[in-house]
């Protein structure tokens, strides 16, 4: 195999509010991409071998049966050195990550606030009294103290800010420069595949800081395009990131997905996701479904890029692998979620199942120094090919 | 934005653009931005080798080893800063032979390293080799009680 290094974190594209960082500050998070490279692509691999040549043996031994689900797979790769190594280290980077990133933004927080306040403009959309969803509170979603929601001050964007910075970490360079690889790949995308679609609203649920809204705002410029998102530092730091990336066709509004009563039914002509649905909860995504069906035309386009189902042939060392995240990167439904089947999902905002469509994207990265289309590794849930479904209404 | 609106918000840094950003204070005072920057998250945190003990040396290690990934990053870039600015090759590095006295100041140096960090076991080792300088605290307690 080839060993395919990470891009510098130099080549990051920093727009006016992206977060200054000194020479150690970037240092340690190429030495973190590396790291995380080096553990997805060399350790991370041990796991199966170990699976295969050692833990699925000795359990078939012992029981006289195979596994019957991930959760007894888990159990059993929990006693096993090489699956130990592996996590312990890849929580340990994960935590570095969030330290590190926070470290970053927290000593210039009233400086972002304020590059924030100098971009802000008219396509930024805050409720006073918006209460963040019960489900977002209850949870640190990827070990982000704080998570999506916490502003620290009045006009504090610091989350925001650590979490653009330190996506490049998570992924290993693999979402291009502006960490918009799944947006542009989804908008060029629904360009090949249908190239009479003209829509005029596009609405992104669970838009965070618009990583992937823009791609669409500029696939799409007669376009309006709106993002709602529940976290305020997110939505602030995103439409200030907007303007100063020049992006003009696109709105953040602050509304909870559960509730888009302030959208008129049938307004928008496509109604995006992206990694949203396996961060709300059991009950809110069902709510979410009824109320993406309300908002979008009859023949409006919804697509959501998502991580894969579990599907019956999907063996059960993936899917404990692929669950990995859900428990200690704390995405905690994604477990759940991904047991749900997305035709069912889809048939609740009424696209029935003859319309159903379910494809892998890969991401577009403007960073590949490689540029051929080259193997990759399967790092459960940090690959950068998505699955995407969705259909017509 | 100003430079003075920027330096009124930078408070005590202002002005001080040449101070290495680390050293700045952060926005919540003095310290607490680090602290902040270490928060735990929600939930309770797994380990995954058999004993915490060995994860939480493995976390600091990590911490470690990064900060020398950062000081050999911060070294080439002086390298190479250097060697643009015509004052030094890294080549001349690469075929620097230390003269005696230099190599042997190196050599003490590594030595020292090496000794600090593996301290404890030097001191198991020499817990095992003097089991009479070896009792517990609380026996010598008692011993000087009687002395
Ligand atoms: C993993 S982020 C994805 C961000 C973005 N789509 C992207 O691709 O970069 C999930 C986002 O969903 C938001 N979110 C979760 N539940 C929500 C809800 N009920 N209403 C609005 N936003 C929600 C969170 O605040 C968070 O910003």
């Amino acid at each position: 195999m080839q060993y395919q290094l990470p891009p510098v974190w130099t080549k990051l594209y920093r727009h006016a509010v992206f977060p200054e960082f000194s020479h150690d500050e970037r240092a340690r998070y190429n030495f973190l991409a590396n790291l995380n490279r080096f553990i997805s692509t060399v350790i991370a691999p041990g796991n199966q071998i170990a699976f295969q040549n050692r833990v699925k043996p000795a359990f078939e031994k012992e029981k006289g049966r195979t596994f019957a689900n991930r959760h007894e797979v888990a159990e059993a790769m929990s006693k096993d050195p090489v699956y130990q190594s592996w996590a312990a280290l890849r929580r340990c980077t994960m935590e570095m990550r969030q330290q590190n990133g926070r470290a970053v933004v927290m000593r210039q927080a009233k400086e972002l606030a304020d590059k924030v306040k100098q971009y802000a403009g008219d396509n930024l959309i805050l409720k006073k009294n918006f209460k963040v969803p019960e489900y977002l509170r209850h949870v640190d979603n990827h070990l982000m103290p704080g998570s999506y929601h916490t502003s620290y001050f009045e006009g504090d964007v610091s989350n925001a800010a650590n979490y653009d910075s330190g996506l490049f970490v998570t992924s290993g360079g693999m979402l291009g420069s502006l960490t918009d690889g799944g947006g542009k790949a989804i908008a060029k995308w629904v360009k090949e595949y249908y190239p009479d679609f003209r829509p005029k609203k596009i609405l992104d649920i669970g838009c965070g800081l618009g990583h992937n809204t823009l791609p669409l705002a500029e696939a799409f410029p007669d376009a309006e395009v709106i993002g709602i998102d529940a976290g305020e530092p997110m939505l602030r730091y995103g439409a200030a990131r907007a303007n100063a990336l020049g992006v003009k066709n696109v709105k953040f509004i602050q509304m909870d997905a559960e509730d888009m009563s302030e959208f008129e039914d049938e307004t928008f002509d496509w109604v995006q996701t992206t990694m949203f649905l396996h961060e709300t909860g059991g009950k809110a995504i069902h709510k979410i479904m009824k109320e993406i069906g309300r908002v979008l035309k009859k023949g409006g386009l919804c697509l959501h890029i998502e991580q894969p189902q579990y599907t019956p042939d999907m063996s059960y060392y993936e899917q404990f692998m692929r669950d990995w995240d859900a428990y200690y990167n704390a995405e905690p439904y994604w477990g759940h979620m991904h047991d749900l089947q997305p035709e069912d999902l889809m048939a609740e905002c009424g696209i029935p199942k003859e319309r159903f469509m379910q494809i892998g994207v890969k991401a577009v990265n403007d960073l590949d120094t490689q540029k051929k289309d080259d193997k990759i590794t399967e790092d459960y849930g940090r690959t950068p090919i998505w699955n995407v479904f969705g259909g017509w209404k | 934005m100003s430079v003075n609106a920027k330096n009124e918000l930078s408070g005590s840094h202002a002005g001080s653009n040449q101070a290495p950003v680390s050293e700045q204070n952060g926005a919540f005072g003095f310290g607490a931005d680090i602290l902040m920057a270490g928060n735990k998250s929600k939930g309770k945190r797994p380990y995954f080798f058999n004993s915490e003990e060995t994860e939480r040396v493995l976390n600091i290690a990590m911490a470690a080893a990064a900060e020398v990934a950062v000081i050999r990053e911060r070294l080439d870039t002086i390298e190479r800063l250097l060697e643009s600015k015509g004052l030094l090759k890294q080549s001349e590095i690469e075929a620097y032979e230390p003269d005696d006295k230099a190599a042997e100041e190196r050599q003490l140096w590594h030595a020292r390293f090496a000794a600090r960090l593996l301290r404890i076991i030097q001191q198991e080792i020499e817990a095992v080799a003097k089991p009479e300088e070896n009792k517990p605290m609380q026996q010598i307690a008692d011993e000087i009680n009687e002395m």
